[in-house]
């Protein structure tokens, strides 16, 4: 598939923003100063909200979108626009009441909990429902869509904290950051070797549906593109696809768990925000591998232009 | 979105002859001057005299070969949306703008509603649907709806534009639903097949298999 940048873009956004709620509901349990909490909720807020501006620039009618919340009842890009403002809202609401210390319900921070991961299984099912999408079709693309959100969003929170209390105050924080990244890592190396491991279901037999051992296309029925060579094609080489994976191992994981065992050993200030953008960039790479790696069965459609 | 879609009394679709069509595209372009000019369009055409002219159609022929020479067969093979009894193009629409109707079995889009989002384009095995670039909306064959029924035409012209165009007949039309129809016949007699099977769309669209001749001698 080609990789959409808006797309990119809002989930790697928003999963930021939904693994900071996450953590910031972990240290209010734990006592942290509710001012503190609201700024942190704000800018859970701030990701999520520019995550939904830009899934915005995939549409062709922008204006149009409120009519996405229709098909809730079969669409899971319907119910993944319904739970995203509601998951702002409550967030919001959650880091208004901190703001204004007011005795503040359980229940909210609850909801925004619940919210955040129904939005990761509403994402990660757009993708994962697609059964002939097959590098997606797997609960590998739930969990990896949770567990780098919610890395990359404690990844955030211990930066937060080391900014605001000294590096060596957020050792815990840090640790928390280190086993997410282990576990996100481990998910998404078992998506890339299973990917590895795929083998095409469709073939051009069964797209003409001619048994002979050799089929091939002569002619895909135009000289020039068509939306179908353009949106299902990345149309990179082998060659820069290996480097964003490469880029995407070392920026989203490797790196930022060096620079946090370092800032655990040395609290130096400057480490853990560092780690916090190297995982960010490295997720954004990692994304656009998500698609780039997806083939689509109607590729064998478009090989050949005579 | 799991179940399978209910079992509609009727459903049109196209049958393709695969013994004789030539690979003229009278078919493609039929297709294109009635639906730019009808209720689907305008279909858009970007940079036509250009080096890379691009556009949108809701049916292309493309061409195949299979086995190797000596042997080798050349097939033309014309490809649009094959009205699916079990679309997964439908039920991953957010807006409901991608529909199948329930009296014939067409899928359709509703333009006014669509908001280019293309993920029923993804979710099409066969990459059936395009976007038209200049309206940003999803299009793809609708079997002439806004021909098939029109009472102002002759009984004989209410067919798609294609159907009418194939100068060798390639392209039947009608009810698959009916086994006495033209094309359940031809399904049944004849080997009709489907694309793709391993997906499990249930494609209503279906293709007659090539009987190769071998030379005689006299
Ligand atoms: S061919 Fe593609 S667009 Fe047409 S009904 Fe089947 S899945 Fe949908
Ligand atoms: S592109 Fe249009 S028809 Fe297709 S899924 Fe999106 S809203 Fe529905």
């Amino acid at each position: 598939m080609r990789p959409a940048f808006s797309v990119i873009l809002f989930t790697v956004l928003a999963g930021m923003g939904q693994g900071l709620f996450l953590m910031l509901v972990r240290a209010d349990a734990l006592g942290a100063d509710p001012h503190e909490l609201a700024v942190g909720g704000f800018a859970s807020v701030a990701l999520l909200g520019a995550g939904l501006a830009c899934s915005f620039f995939h549409l062709g009618h922008p204006m149009r979108a409120w009519r996405a919340i229709a098909m809730w009842r079969t669409s899971w890009l319907s119910r993944e626009v319904i739970v995203l403002p509601l998951t702002i809202a409550v967030v919001a609401l959650w880091s208004l009441e901190h703001l204004l210390g007011k005795p503040h319900t359980a229940a909210l921070a609850a909801a925004g909990v619940v919210l955040c991961l129904a939005l990761w299984w509403c994402t990660g099912m757009i993708y994962a429902c697609l059964r002939f999408l097959r590098e997606w079709a797997h609960p590998l693309t739930l969990l990896n869509f949770a567990l780098l959100g919610w890395m990359s969003g404690a990844t955030l929170f211990a930066a937060y904290w080391s900014v605001l209390h000294g590096a060596a105050a957020a050792r815990l924080w840090v640790v928390a950051a280190m086993v997410l990244t282990c576990a996100g890592a481990a998910a998404r190396l078992a998506s890339l070797a299973r990917n590895r491991a795929l083998r095409p279901k469709s073939t051009p037999q069964s797209a003409i549906g001619v048994a002979a051992a050799r089929v091939r296309q002569i002619s895909q029925g135009t000289t020039g593109g068509s939306f179908n060579t353009r949106e299902f094609f990345h149309g990179r080489s082998a060659a820069f696809v290996a480097n964003v994976k490469s880029i995407a191992l070392v920026l989203a994981f490797a790196l930022p768990l060096v620079l946090l065992a370092a800032a655990w050993v040395w609290p130096v200030p400057g480490l853990l925000p560092a780690a916090a953008a190297a995982q960010f960039v490295g997720l954004i790479a990692e994304r656009w591998l998500f698609f780039a790696q997806a083939n689509h069965p109607q590729n064998i459609y478009y090989q050949a232009v005579a | 979105m799991t179940q399978p879609a209910e079992t509609l009394a009727k459903q049109l679709a196209l049958v393709i002859d695969l013994n004789v069509c030539v690979g003229c595209h009278a078919c493609v372009t039929s297709c294109k001057q009635w639906n730019t000019s009808g209720s689907a369009g305008p279909l858009a055409d970007l940079n036509a005299y250009g080096a890379e002219p691009s556009g949108t159609f809701f049916n292309r022929v493309q061409t195949w070969e299979a086995g190797a020479y000596p042997a080798a067969e050349t097939i033309h093979f014309p490809k649009s949306c094959l009205h699916c009894e079990d679309p997964p193009c439908v039920p991953v629409c957010p807006t409901g703008a991608s529909y199948k109707r329930k009296e014939d079995g067409i899928v359709l889009v509703d333009y006014d509603r669509c908001i280019g989002c293309k993920y029923c384009a993804w979710a099409c095995p066969y990459g059936a649907r395009e976007l038209d670039e200049a309206r940003q909306v999803m299009t793809k064959c609708t079997l002439c709806v806004d021909r098939i029924y029109d009472e102002k035409l002759a009984p004989e012209d209410r067919k798609p534009a294609c159907v009418k165009a194939c100068p060798t007949n390639a392209r039947l039309f009608g009810d698959v639903k009916d086994p006495e129809s033209e094309v359940s016949k031809a399904i049944r007699e004849r080997g009709g097949y489907a694309l793709m099977p391993e997906w499990e769309t249930r494609p209503a669209n279906q293709y007659l298999p090539r009987l190769v001749r071998q030379a005689q001698e006299f």
